[in-house]
């Protein structure tokens, strides 16, 4: 292990579940608000990952009130509280940019049984 | 205590405060430096520590090093680097260690180090000029252009930016702030980057 290895080697997660692109996440953040804190969870399908090591962010893609929404976190982020992998999709490309031209049922990725 | 040390560049990346902010940080590996000599205005003209760091091979050094460690009875080490004191300071002895607890987190530093060398470099790279038209003809895309006027004053005024060397000298940087000491590893965090190439001799000393 070299030295910049040892810096970030506390900042890294270990309660990280393994998940692709294609897969429905529920993503659980912090949220603070004047020393009140509370989770909001972000639920959609991961659309890319993205750089390694600490770096490392995911793309989650939903359609809130048929507007389609994402948002991009880094994985080893502390404001993320956890990550639930709600099921595993089944895709053929590694960056899912395709969905955002589709609408409605075509929107979909075929999901395993 | 002395709040400086010398040490060498490792890298950089980025890391996560407590509140989930994401902060850009230099690591400088600085291992115990030794005390070889001590300075003081009456012998010598100026207070100073004089340190040795850096592990090496006794037959690397030339004869005038090989014989201050001699002095001192101490281990050769591969660079010897002055530190300056304001007062002279009774506190350390040769042999004595000055380690990275010297900072504490949150301390403002000013570090000194060697720019990495960019060679013969343009005025583009040089002084930030602008680059002219690359198209409609253009033959001056990235030339210097005027340096000056005609027969009055019939000379290149002094300090015109040119062409030349560009990198490869002392660069300080005035503030930055201590944002974590690895004391078990002789590591030290600072915010935002560090003059100089990795492995390069930097000096970190209080703002």
């Amino acid at each position: 292990m070299n030295n910049l290895e040892k810096v970030e080697s506390k900042y890294y997660k270990t309660d990280v579940p393994d998940f692709k692109p294609g897969d429905k996440v529920k993503v659980n953040i912090r949220i603070s608000e004047e020393n009140k804190e509370r989770i909001q969870t972000f639920m959609g399908i991961v659309i890319k990952r993205q750089g390694g090591g600490l770096n490392e962010t995911f793309t989650v893609r939903k359609i809130s009130f048929n507007i389609g929404v994402e948002r991009t976190f880094l994985i080893n982020s502390p404001i993320i509280n956890s990550i639930e992998k709600v099921n595993t999709g089944i895709v053929r490309r590694a960056k899912l940019y395709y969905l955002r031209d589709k609408i409605g049922k075509k929107s979909r990725v075929k999901i395993e049984e | 205590m002395v709040q400086a040390i010398y040490g060498k560049k490792v890298g950089s990346t980025q890391i996560y405060d407590e509140r989930g902010n994401v902060l850009c940080v230099t690591a400088i590996e600085a291992e115990p430096c030794k005390v070889v000599q001590i300075k003081n205005v009456t012998s010598d003209g100026y207070n100073a520590l004089k340190v040795g760091f850096g592990a090496t091979k006794e037959n690397r050094l030339n004869k005038p090093k090989k014989g201050e460690f001699a002095k001192a009875k101490l281990e050769p080490a591969k660079y010897l680097k002055e530190i300056r004191l304001a007062d002279f300071n009774n506190e350390y002895k040769i042999g004595d260690n000055i380690d990275v607890s010297v900072f504490n987190v949150g301390d403002v530093v000013k570090i000194t180090g060697i720019s990495k060398g960019r060679g013969f470099a343009g005025v583009i790279k040089r002084y930030h000029f602008h680059r002219g038209p690359v198209t409609h003809g253009s033959h001056s895309i990235r030339k210097t252009g005027s340096i000056g006027m005609c027969s009055t004053p019939k000379k290149v005024m002094k300090g015109k930016k040119m062409p030349g060397r560009m990198g490869g000298e002392r660069v300080t940087i005035p503030g930055t702030k201590i944002i974590d000491v690895l004391a078990e590893q002789n590591l030290i965090l600072v915010k935002g980057s560090v003059p100089g190439a990795k492995g390069s001799v930097v000096y970190i000393r209080k703002a």
